[in-house]
């Protein structure tokens, strides 16, 4: 047999390590639709329980919508299941072109192509249009799915720090003598919840000749006075060369993502990015529940200003709680508790009363900077964000860290 | 021509300057402080040191010769500048 038993014996001393070292993912299984209200059972094995979720990119609320829902109903009936093709042999239905017209119009760019995930989009474009003589400039906090298409492309690559513009600056002279220079950072970044700050870098390509590419997953469907992203907050929308974003996330929740912007950029990808021509496009019932969505959005801003308020309504809450938060304005709020063991310990007893939101520690975030990421949706209505307000106010009280600075707190529990 | 200390604070404050964000441990980087292999700095930001270096001194240094080990300390790296200055 080919695998012996010094391979698994392999295996299992490296997750044995990876169990010691406190890194261990498990799953939680939720036994209802992703909404504010879920069923969850965990462990593996226990009573299913109640909670509210707290840490969902459920940010719309549109994950389970009921016109959605019947939107898809009505889509599987039309079109089908699946379409046992990649895009360009037998794989392309009209909805899929629809879909990109409809993404192009919501994001104001030039053009769109559809991805079976943004990590595939982000892994793909890079490849598609650099080459050795180029250069890719990104934040260093970037997500981790456009540091693999970085590794995959040929163009050398450097990096800024994070937010830092006089170090951009800096970076982009170094690299004045190369043919293309490209820009990358995300819109929203997932673990600090803080914007990139896209209308200087914006300035900055213009003055050093360089494309922008932007990262909008955390952003699409709610960033913004009508919810385009990033660029259309920082007031850039058509100065952003490259958007890539999510359907699995604002937009639905579902799954697929995008490469959106310059025509001639997506032509490219159309041509050359890998996991647009290798792997089948998104599915026919995915494609109808994310026009669906970008129709409701499209309609009306009330969701994302409901987001909006409920954001505020719980970074108040927080603070005035007394607890340490990361800045910002984005329904991404990490409540900061720095020691890796309170923040699970902290999760725990969240979940015991009934609210599910997770503690992320290294090498998620950097050493010292252990969190509970809380994710507000406009499917959260005060109720909720009340009883989980409660819930953090009891677990605060129980580990003594309400009104405690960040020093504080580290004197306690330790880094 | 720049003499090897002054050769040797100017790549140590660009290390320092680029990639140590703590304080404490920017104050205790030497001339001989292990960069790659000390994980402080990457093969990705290899790269800019590398092109920092020729854009600063006017020299070109082949990839074969811009090894991991020769990158892996201010020591080292002088040494290697001034194979091509």
């Amino acid at each position: 047999m080919g695998y012996s038993n010094s391979i698994r014996g392999l295996y299992q001393a490296q997750l044995k390590e990876i169990e010691s070292a406190g890194l261990f993912k498990q799953e939680r299984f939720i036994h209802s639709t992703q909404a504010a209200d879920i069923e969850v059972e965990f462990p593996a094995g226990a009573t299913v329980k109640p909670a509210i979720n707290m840490c969902a990119n459920n940010y719309l609320g549109m994950s389970s919508h009921p016109e959605v829902i019947k939107a898809v109903h009505a889509g599987l009936d039309q079109r089908g299941y699946g379409m046992s093709s990649v895009r360009f042999i037998c794989g392309t239905q009209d909805i899929h072109k629809e879909l990109e017209r409809k993404v192009t119009e919501f994001l104001g760019t030039e053009d769109t192509i559809l991805f079976p995930s943004c990590m595939d989009a982000n892994c793909g474009v890079f490849e598609a249009i650099l080459t050795n003589e180029d250069v890719m400039i990104s934040d260093r906090l970037v997500h981790a799915s456009i540091i693999d298409g970085i590794r995959l492309c040929s163009a050398m690559h450097d990096t800024f720090k994070h937010s830092n513009m006089e170090h951009l600056e800096e970076k982009l002279q170094l690299h004045a003598d190369k043919r293309l220079k490209v820009v990358i950072t995300d819109g929203v970044f997932s673990m600090d919840g803080d914007t990139a700050k896209l209308d200087e870098m914006a300035d900055l390509c213009d003055t050093y000749d360089a494309m922008l590419f932007v990262d909008d997953s955390h952003s699409s469907g709610f960033i913004g006075k009508t919810g385009r992203g990033t660029h259309e907050k920082c007031g850039i929308m058509g100065r952003v060369d490259i958007i890539t974003t999510t359907f699995g996330k604002a937009l639905g929740g579902a799954s697929g993502g995008c490469v959106s912007g310059r025509s001639e950029i997506v032509e490219m990808c159309r041509q050359k990015a890998r996991p647009y021509l290798f792997s089948n496009t998104i599915a026919p019932v995915v494609v109808t529940g994310v026009l669906k969505v970008l129709e409701i959005l499209s309609a009306s801003t009330e969701r994302r200003d409901k987001l909006e308020t409920n954001t505020e309504y719980w970074r108040k809450g927080l603070t005035d709680a007394g607890f340490v938060l990361k800045e910002g304005d984005t329904p991404i709020v990490p409540v900061m508790l720095f020691n890796a063991k309170l923040a699970q310990d902290f999760s725990r007893e969240l979940f015991n009363l009934g609210i599910y939101a997770i503690g992320f520690f290294f090498p998620v975030v950097p050493k010292g900077q252990a969190r509970i990421r809380t994710q507000i949706s406009a499917g959260h209505d005060i109720h909720h964000l009340d009883k989980a307000l409660d819930a953090f106010i009891t677990v605060g009280k129980k580990f003594n860290i309400l009104g405690k600075s960040k020093k504080e707190i580290i004197d306690m529990y330790g880094q | 021509m720049a003499n090897d200390k002054e050769l040797k604070d100017i790549v140590l404050k660009y290390v320092i300057n680029e990639y140590v964000e703590d304080e404490e441990e920017a104050e205790e980087m030497d001339f001989d402080t292990p960069l790659i292999s000390g994980g402080l700095v990457d093969s990705f930001s290899m790269v800019s040191l590398k092109r920092f270096l020729e854009n600063k001194y006017s020299i070109s240094i082949p990839d074969d010769e811009a090894t991991p080990e020769a990158f892996d300390s201010v020591n080292k790296i002088v040494v290697l500048i001034k194979k091509f200055l």
